[in-house]
């Protein structure tokens, strides 16, 4: 009868695992597929689809496009999330729990409301379909993480640390630069790499917000216009890798505990 | 006489409704350790802070050096606090903590270590000067954070319980280090604690804080023997209370009747008016061998061993609401159920007027 349980317990794990990470699976392997479909039998291995991503320059622009719009807004996310933090933690303002409610607010609203509101309002304002308009986008979706992530982190035990470093003659913008991020530096890198992972991945707003130059993922999607082929599946493993990458530092960061 | 280091004129403060400091005035004179003692609630620590800058009085003047600090923020004062976590910064080393408030004064990277060293030296941790603050014991963060505040030569430094996290013996052996540290920089402490002996152990002036008020100061011993008020009678060291009203008075001598029958006191009191009568543990005497002031007979209800003594609380036979406390010999055969005949001397009996 335990042997029953084990061996169903088992079986649901491999299940569970198969079910999320089987199309990822397919798709990598079939990314090395050496003939012209992404379809069995498998031919391959070959890496001449990953040679053909690399060589094709608009995949690579927009690939270094992507790289650029998520460190970039990703870095502002986190600037502000971290500044937003800190005032809501250390200073009595009024309407706290309002504006913190309205600071993550954007985390529950679709991605697509946020792209046409973006839309809509660039517009309005003359902004022009671009990559900043993009990075703005992603700014305004990372922001409330950033700011969820590192005010959780910001305990009132850090409060003695910066008063200490106030009491022995630090100004205000060497407590917040020597003090609070370094003491902060988990969860800010973790904020970090987070938003980057969610940048990187992000098709809506790009969608909308964009034009000529473009990032990874809508690229992708122009290309699966033209119907499916390894090239597309070549790509799409160099995006997973890349968001692969990406969590591993986040977990490392946020949740690797240093000994008290 | 010299004009004192600190002089805190007529301050008050409150926290909402909550007034937490009442018309408080305070003088402390260079080179001086001192103690606020209080309970917590007594607005003892929000004083320290007031000092400290952290805290802007509602009403009232702080003057350091006699410069007005009042609202001066805290890196511009000349004070620095030790706090009651230490608060040493997690991500510097040791030397890193000890030297950062030369670093914002300024000083150069080789003057700097050497300071530090010399001030990690002053506190008995030369040694750590490379470690991290979580590779350190609780009691030499304490040293560090105390070597941190030391090194930028204060005016005063201020410390916010700072042997509260310690455990009893290895806090004894920080008041006496505290104490030589002190001695040997000759830098003014001000010390927040409710721990009585600590402030009998350390101050030169210790200052009994209670309700937002300062209820006693003075030379540790004098509060003691002479406390002001019932309160600083209660909490520096126990005693028993005994009221009662004056019933006669003679040129040098008054009779006040209590409970317990009268007391002659040699002192000059208005007639009718109503005291109460503090008696230290150590001076309430039980037996046949009586002092010259008899308080009745009482019956033990408990007797505690504590190594060198016996405390020994007995209720009065007379009035059952009166408790003795009592502080006998270790070798005293007082057992609770006893029935004993209690009594003191005139010149031990402390006169509490308000």
């Amino acid at each position: 009868m335990r042997q029953l349980v084990r061996i169903a317990s088992w079986l649901y794990a491999v299940l569970i695992y198969g079910f999320i990470f089987l199309p990822v699976v397919v798709l990598v392997l079939f990314s090395l597929q050496a003939t012209s479909f992404p379809i069995p039998p498998f031919t391959g291995p070959s890496l001449r689809w990953y040679d053909a991503v690399l060589s094709d320059t608009r995949l690579t622009s927009a690939l270094v496009n992507s790289l650029l719009v998520a460190s970039i807004s990703s870095l502002a996310a986190v600037t502000l999330g971290f500044l937003s933090a800190w005032g809501f933690a250390r200073f009595v303002l009024p309407g706290s729990g309002l504006l913190r409610g309205l600071i993550t607010l954007p985390l529950t609203v679709s991605y697509l409301i946020i792209g046409m509101g973006l839309l809509v309002l660039f517009n309005w304002a003359g902004v022009p379909k671009s990559l900043l308009a993009a990075g703005i986008g992603h700014v305004v979706i990372n922001l409330p993480l950033c700011f969820a992530i590192i005010y959780s982190q910001m305990g009132d035990h850090q409060i003695n640390i910066e008063r200490a470093a106030r009491d022995l003659g630090a100004p205000e913008w060497k407590v917040l630069l020597l003090i609070t991020v370094p003491v902060m530096t988990p969860a800010i890198f973790a904020g970090f790499f987070l938003s980057m992972t969610f940048s990187w991945d992000e098709f809506v707003i790009s969608f909308l917000l964009t034009r000529f130059d473009t990032t990874l993922p809508v690229e992708i999607w122009n290309l699966l216009r033209s119907g499916l082929n390894p090239k597309t599946n070549a790509v799409g493993s160099l995006v997973f890798a890349v968001s692969i990458v990406l969590v591993v530092f986040f977990e490392l960061t946020l949740l690797r505990r240093k000994p008290a | 006489m010299s004009a004192p280091l600190v002089d805190i004129s007529s301050v008050s403060h409150r926290f909402g409704q909550h007034t937490v400091l009442k018309d408080v005035s305070l003088r402390i004179e260079p080179g001086s350790y001192t103690i606020l003692l209080g309970p917590s609630g007594s607005g003892k620590t929000t004083l320290l802070s007031i000092l400290g800058g952290f805290v802007t009085p509602s009403e009232g003047k702080v003057f350091i050096r006699g410069e007005d600090c009042t609202s001066v923020p805290p890196a511009k004062r000349p004070t620095t606090t030790v706090f009651q976590d230490y608060a040493l910064f997690p991500h510097m080393s040791v030397g890193g903590n000890v030297g950062f408030g030369l670093r914002m004064q300024g000083v150069d990277g080789a003057t700097r270590a050497a300071k530090a060293r010399e001030a990690l030296a002053l506190v008995g941790l030369a040694a750590a000067f490379d470690k991290k603050p979580h590779q350190l014991s609780g009691g030499q963060r304490q040293r560090v954070a105390l070597a941190r505040a030391l090194v930028i030569e204060p005016a005063v430094l201020l410390l916010d319980e700072p042997l509260g996290a310690l455990d009893l013996k290895l806090r004894r052996q920080m008041q006496d280090e505290l104490k030589a540290i002190q001695k040997r920089v000759g830098t003014a402490f001000i010390h927040v604690t409710h721990d009585q002996e600590e402030a009998m152990a350390l101050a030169d002036h210790c200052v009994v804080m209670n309700d937002g008020r300062i209820e006693d100061e003075g030379p540790p011993e004098r509060v003691y023997a002479r406390p002001a008020t019932r309160f600083s009678a209660t909490f520096m060291g126990e005693s028993t209370i005994l009221a009662g009203t004056v019933t006669e008075a003679k040129d040098r001598t008054s009779i006040v009747a209590t409970p317990v029958g009268p007391v002659s006191l040699p002192v000059a009191l208005p007639v009718g008016s109503t005291v109460e009568l503090a008696i230290r543990p150590e001076h309430l005497v039980l037996g046949e061998t009586s002092g010259d002031v008899r308080l009745g007979t009482a019956e033990v209800s408990d007797v505690v061993f504590q190594g060198s003594f016996k405390r020994v609380l007995a209720v009065s036979a007379q009035v059952p609401s009166l408790h003795f406390i009592a502080r006998l010999p270790a070798t005293a055969t007082v057992q609770p159920g006893d029935t004993v005949a209690i009594s003191c001397h005139t010149d031990q009996i402390i006169l509490l007027t308000d």
